[in-house]
């Protein structure tokens, strides 16, 4: 990371007016402190819930009902896995290291989206986050595609592409349980009554209570609000539940003929609080599995550089 | 995690089919070059997007700095003479 020059009104002001007037900003361009904190925050953030994201479906890779949906499982969460590592690389050209974002996740000090701390209790739950959870991350991923931060922008649309498989292959598996035998479309009608309060929370708390948004929102990092991008999810949620034969767990859910769209209850910001705090269902589970794997893995990540300083002195000693 | 286990960043260039060229593509953690190729694989390629690929150490890069914009490109704005534009052929004169 080259040292910048330091911050000062006049610099600060035309990095505003080129982000205002849609330019992009690259690793090596000045750019003020806080913009380079918040990215660094938000983008790891992500990275962390990718690779926390895995936990909850892989419970389900052993007990996949067909090899076709075992096939399809892996495929995903390895897909989850590669979009951990676009978002880790994409925060490293921010000048923070892989291995401090590492740390900061083990010893609990960084977050990762609370949806993962729900457990998947049933095969139905694994289409259900299909079909919610990475529906609910396509809406908010979408407009960081044209994030003022070029990295990050290049790593999004990437992910973009990888995902719309995931939102489809959670659909799909609904389907055929919602379709299925009585006890089936139960199975799915069960799982969308425990993850869509879930879902409908990842937007994150509503506008007015939103610290960072109005920043954001002028320096690019942030295009649509909280409530903006949680109403495209429940519009276009309604209507996909409809076609799968299963019930919104909502009483208050109406359609506002006025504005076109579908008005949701309250929701219990309580829950999510509770959760985001680390009290919720599955919480320490993820994190003691996430540390154990790390663990585990010292020993691999050792052997792989001792055998590359090993095959480099091989190499030197031919030469010579 | 002790010093020694941090492993050397790669960039990897990616060519998408043959007659293009390679294309950054994005950055990864590596023991060593061959490990950082296979990586790559697994990681950008799932899809059938590539070709060919390359990794590079990211140190091994010199990249020109952004405060030096200016004196690098600017001086290529006068020179509008290396366009084709800046020729006048009559409007009848054909393929060229
Ligand atoms: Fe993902
Ligand atoms: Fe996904």
């Amino acid at each position: 990371m080259p040292a910048r020059e330091p911050d000062c009104p006049e610099r600060r002001a035309a990095f505003d007016a080129h982000v205002a007037a849609e330019g992009k900003v690259e690793p090596r361009d000045w750019m003020p402190a806080a913009y380079q904190k918040t990215l660094i925050r938000q983008i790891s953030q992500h990275a962390h819930s990718e690779i926390i994201g895995m936990q909850p479906e892989g419970n389900w890779i052993s007990r996949a009902p067909s090899l076709r949906r075992k096939v399809i499982l892996m495929a995903k969460v390895q897909d989850e896995a590669g979009h951990g590592l676009y978002l880790y690389s994409a925060a490293e050209t921010l000048g923070v290291s892989r291995d401090e974002m590492e740390e900061k996740l083990l010893d609990g000090t960084a977050k990762y989206s609370s949806i993962f701390n729900y457990p998947t209790l049933t095969w139905a739950d694994v289409g259900a986050i299909g079909w919610l959870v990475d529906g609910a991350a396509i809406i908010n991923q979408i407009p960081i595609c044209r994030c003022s931060y070029g990295p990050y922008a290049r790593a999004m649309m990437r992910i973009c592409k990888e995902e719309s498989f995931h939102q489809r292959q959670g659909f799909e598996l609904m389907m055929a349980l919602a379709k299925g035998t009585q006890a089936q479309h139960a199975m799915a009608q069960d799982a969308l009554n425990r993850w869509w309060w879930p879902a409908v929370m990842m937007f994150g708390p509503p506008d007015g209570e939103s610290v960072h948004s109005r920043q954001n929102m002028a320096w690019r990092i942030k295009r649509k609000s909280n409530d903006e991008l949680r109403q495209k999810f429940v519009d276009m949620t309604v209507k996909q539940a409809e076609a799968l034969g299963l019930e919104i767990p909502d009483p208050d859910l109406s359609f506002n003929s006025d504005t076109g769209h579908w008005e949701i209850g309250p929701i219990d910001w309580d829950e999510f609080w509770t959760v985001v705090k680390g009290h919720g269902p599955c919480n320490r589970q993820r994190m003691a599995h996430r540390r154990n794997a790390h663990e585990d893995g010292v020993w691999v990540r050792e052997a792989a550089v001792a055998f590359a300083a090993k095959q480099r002195a091989r190499t030197t000693q031919q030469a010579a | 995690m002790t010093e020694k286990t941090v492993w050397p960043l790669f960039e990897v260039f990616i060519r998408s089919r043959q007659g293009l060229s390679h294309v950054h593509a994005g950055s990864l953690h590596a023991a060593d070059a061959k490990m950082a190729l296979e990586n790559a694989r697994d990681v950008f390629t799932r899809r059938g997007e590539g070709s060919s690929i390359w990794v590079v150490p990211s140190q091994t890069i010199t990249a020109s700095a952004p405060e030096n914009k200016g004196e690098l490109y600017d001086p290529a704005d006068s020179k509008i003479y290396r366009h084709p534009t800046f020729y006048d052929v009559p409007d009848d004169v054909e393929f060229i």
